[in-house]
């Protein structure tokens, strides 16, 4: 059942991603365009970047980073002006700014107390736990289970 | 009337669900055999009623009934008969109705199967089983009815939607069915033990094939899925860290913990109340999972029920099946009590370093799928969590995990020295270190991606090779071979599945790094340079098809001359449902995928035209492939056939609960 809403993009225009005439004459601009459209968001294809999608809209955004990087914009440029556009949605990769923090620090953290659960279960495992004669229970389904 | 019968059939199985999840239940608290009993013909029942319900949809689907709705909606009289077939689950409601029938079958198969099983237990797990088919044939029956009638039929019907019509995506839906469901069998045996109140080895001996092969068919599912995106996507993504892709990856990354934790339960008694844990929460994500796809609450590019009623009711199975089981496991966990004895460094160690990276990294994808929700919720921010995110959050576990393995893999037991583990892994590192080192030097881009993914490779699928020779012990080569031939089946399985492992990271990393792409007008008869190869665009015809009109490039790629393949990309128009595909030509190769897609017409009377050259793609689903058959050989260990057998010859051993 998969992206079944590529349809909807598709059925705005049956197109290409990047079309042949987008593309820019210096390489290295065109490169540095390339990598910034990955990491945007076509805005009516859902979860798709500008540089993967079929749609109209990711086209006008496409030639609206290459216009900006071709006006002499720095990456960073290029990008704050079409968030400052567009919103934060356009971000495929999301800032660390703010609440965005914990969605940053959620693995790496959660990865420590992991580790530091794990290494005092192992420590204590470490160590023979109780005594060695089986329990009550144990006993009685010892018996039930060796009974003839 | 085939489809009314089907539809009674359903509510029958449904109405037997509901006798299965309460009858042997009680009978296996108050000790009533007979009421256990009921467990094994009911699981029967449902099964053969699920079936009939399905079977009766199928038939509507392949004799084309236009009067039932959901053919209407999802079939053609043109449509070639696979489709015809695989239109029953290309949609929301017949996809259920697959979902039940697995869920069935593999409540059956315990009943079947699960002779060797105490009678409590396996009335329990049915039971629990059971209960979970109550939850989503009252879904089915209740919310998405697939036999609903159509007052006036019309003359044809509207297409399944072309993306669909493909054969890698009619077998995608089963598999990962397969495995998402599976995993219920799983969670029904955690409860079961819960219950009871005993987790022992023969608790995790029980537990460990049905998750292995949720686990390999998930395995295969996603697989499926990916491939299918890679060739008909038209530009060659394979994985899209999409919500519905994180979906079936949770559940596939925590099954694969609990495939690990299991082993330590089996064989050293440790870990008991962490992978009951991880059953239930291996079934809770494929429940989230199934909510995910159907709820719309996230946006994903599969568009599937987007109903908010039908995900009420999805999140109001997942609540009580979740908190039930959460429930249970805090008032009983404690209980189970850890037996074996093992120090820092040895196997369970770590295993259970192993599942911590597991776990965190099946956390860091939920956290990331779900983050636009809970930033939409308490931060009132509008934003996305797309690939570039999960691509630096989740590869350093599975490099982690990578490192880690081989020597995970040949730690014994209980109490290791780490200098005589790794001593046969000494030369596999080097010789790792040193493959990457000579790609390092030899590439002329910057990235390190590909050396890496080559060193893992040679790490992983060395440390597999050096972890089955040392099983082979001293002696002559003769006496090597015999006990190579000897080995169990299961350990063959790690070594397969290990390898497997690798093999994908390197066919993920190499393509990533090293992929050329080529973009332009063409003129016919026109040939421009890619990388080392040269290709010509020879001719542009119309075509027809069965259900479809097509625009078909005919194209040549040839390397100093040679003719390397003759590829026909097309481009095509289904005209009932108003909608075109791309189709891909691809020559697959042993080190480098050739991959050209045609484009529109230009004003100068070109063609847009689009070249790839992807190397080592085919790895990527090879490892896979590889991972799976681990499974399988593991699956098929003696052990799991033979214990059987032991546990029936002396039936009075097992207690009456």
């Amino acid at each position: 059942m998969k992206r079944l809403i590529l349809m909807l993009c598709l059925l705005a225009a049956p197109v290409f991603a990047v079309q042949p005439d987008e593309i820019l004459d210096d390489p290295v601009l065109e490169q540095r365009a390339r990598e910034l459209s990955r990491g945007l968001r076509c805005l009516v294809c859902r979860n798709e970047s500008i540089d993967e999608s079929h749609a109209e809209l990711a086209r006008d955004l496409r030639l609206l980073l290459r216009e900006r990087l071709v006006a002499g914009d720095s990456d960073e440029q290029a990008i704050a002006f079409i968030v400052a556009r567009y919103g934060e949605y356009v971000l495929l990769k999301p800032t660390s700014s703010g609440a965005n923090l914990l969605l940053w620090i959620a693995g790496p953290g959660m990865l420590v107390i992991a580790l530091g659960i794990g290494l005092i279960y192992v420590r204590r495992r470490g160590r023979p736990a109780g005594p060695d004669e089986l329990s009550g229970d144990e006993q009685a389904r010892l018996d039930e289970i060796l009974k003839p | 009337m085939i489809v009314e019968l089907g539809h009674f059939a359903l509510i029958l199985a449904f109405a037997v669900a509901i006798v299965q999840a309460i009858v042997p239940l009680v009978g296996a608290q108050k000790g009533w055999r007979s009421w256990m009993a009921v467990a094994e013909p009911a699981a029967s029942a449902q099964f053969l009623l699920t079936l009939a319900a399905f079977g009766a949809l199928t038939y509507a689907f392949v004799t084309s009934d236009f009067s039932v709705q959901l053919v209407v909606l999802n079939s053609h009289t043109d449509k070639p008969l696979l489709y015809k077939f695989s239109g029953v689950w290309g949609n929301h409601e017949g996809s259920m109705l697959l979902w039940v029938l697995i869920l069935t079958l593999f409540g059956a198969c315990a009943a079947w199967f699960g002779g060797n099983l105490p009678p409590g237990l396996r009335a329990r797990v049915l039971s629990v089983q059971s209960a979970i088919g109550v939850a989503f044939f009252a879904f089915i029956l209740f919310t998405s009815n697939p036999f609903v009638r159509l007052g006036i039929p019309p003359m044809n019907g509207q297409d399944l939607n072309p993306l669909l019509q493909d054969p890698g995506l009619a077998f995608h839906p089963p598999f990962l069915y397969l495995g998402y469901v599976g995993l219920s069998m799983s969670f029904s045996f955690a409860v079961a033990a819960l219950i009871e109140g005993r987790v022992d080895a023969a608790w995790a001996r029980w537990v460990r094939p049905w998750t292995l092969a949720a686990w390999l068919f998930l395995t295969v599912g996603i697989a499926l899925g990916s491939w299918w995106a890679y060739y008909e996507l038209g530009w060659g993504g394979f994985w899209f860290w999409d919500p519905v892709e994180n979906a079936s990856f949770m559940p596939w990354l925590i099954a694969a913990a609990l495939l690990h934790s299991a082993i330590v339960v089996e064989k050293r008694e440790a870990l008991k109340a962490w992978t009951i844990l991880l059953a239930i929460l291996a079934f809770g994500f494929s429940l989230i999972g199934t909510f995910i796809v159907r709820s719309g609450v996230l946006t994903s590019v599969h568009a599937f029920a987007n109903d908010p009623e039908r995900g009420v009711f999805i999140l109001i199975i997942l609540g009580v099946f979740m908190g039930g089981a959460l429930t249970l496991y805090a008032a009983r966990a404690g209980t189970m009590e850890a037996k074996g004895v093992f120090s820092l460094v040895s196997r369970e160690s770590a295993l259970v370093t192993n599942n911590i990276l597991l776990a965190v990294a099946a956390f860091v994808v939920f956290i990331g799928t779900i983050w636009p929700l809970l930033a939409e919720l308490f931060f009132d921010r509008k934003l996305s969590v797309g690939a570039p995110f999960f691509n630096a959050a989740f590869t350093p576990f599975l490099v982690a995990l990578a490192v880690i393995m081989p020597v995970g893999a040949m730690l014994p037991w209980k109490r290791a020295r780490i200098g005589r583990a790794v001593q046969p892994l000494i030369g596999v590192l080097a010789l790792a270190l040193a493959a990457g080192a000579l790609v390092w030097t030899m590439q002329t881009g910057r990235s390190i991606l590909a050396p890496v993914g080559l060193i893992l490779v040679v790490w992983l699928v060395g440390g597999a090779a050096a972890d089955v020779y040392t099983r082979t012990g001293r002696g002559d080569l003769r006496s090597k071979i015999r006990r190579l031939t000897t080995l169990p089946r299961a350990d063959w399985g790690k070594a397969v599945a290990h390898s497997g492992l690798g093999i994908t990271i390197f066919g993920i990393a190499a393509v990533t790094a090293w992929q050329q792409e080529d973009i332009r007008v063409a003129q016919l008869g026109e040939t421009f340079p890619v990388g080392v190869y040269e290709v010509t665009l020879n001719d542009v015809l119309r075509e027809a098809g069965p259900n479809y009109s097509a625009t078909r490039a005919d194209m040549t790629v040839t390397r100093n001359g040679r003719v390397v393949a003759q590829l026909y990309p097309e481009k095509r128009n289904y005209p009932v449902a108003q909608m075109p595909t791309t189709e891909a030509a691809i020559d697959n190769g042993f080190t480098r995928d050739l991959y050209l897609v045609i484009g529109d017409p230009q004003a100068d009377g070109g063609w847009a035209v689009r070249t790839y050259i992807k190397p080592f793609a085919n790895w990527i689903w090879a490892g896979c492939i590889i991972m799976a058959l681990g499974g399988l050989l593991s699956l098929s260990d003696r052990r799991y056939r033979v214990a059987a057998g032991a546990r029936k010859a002396v039936p009075g051993a097992v207690p009456a609960e």
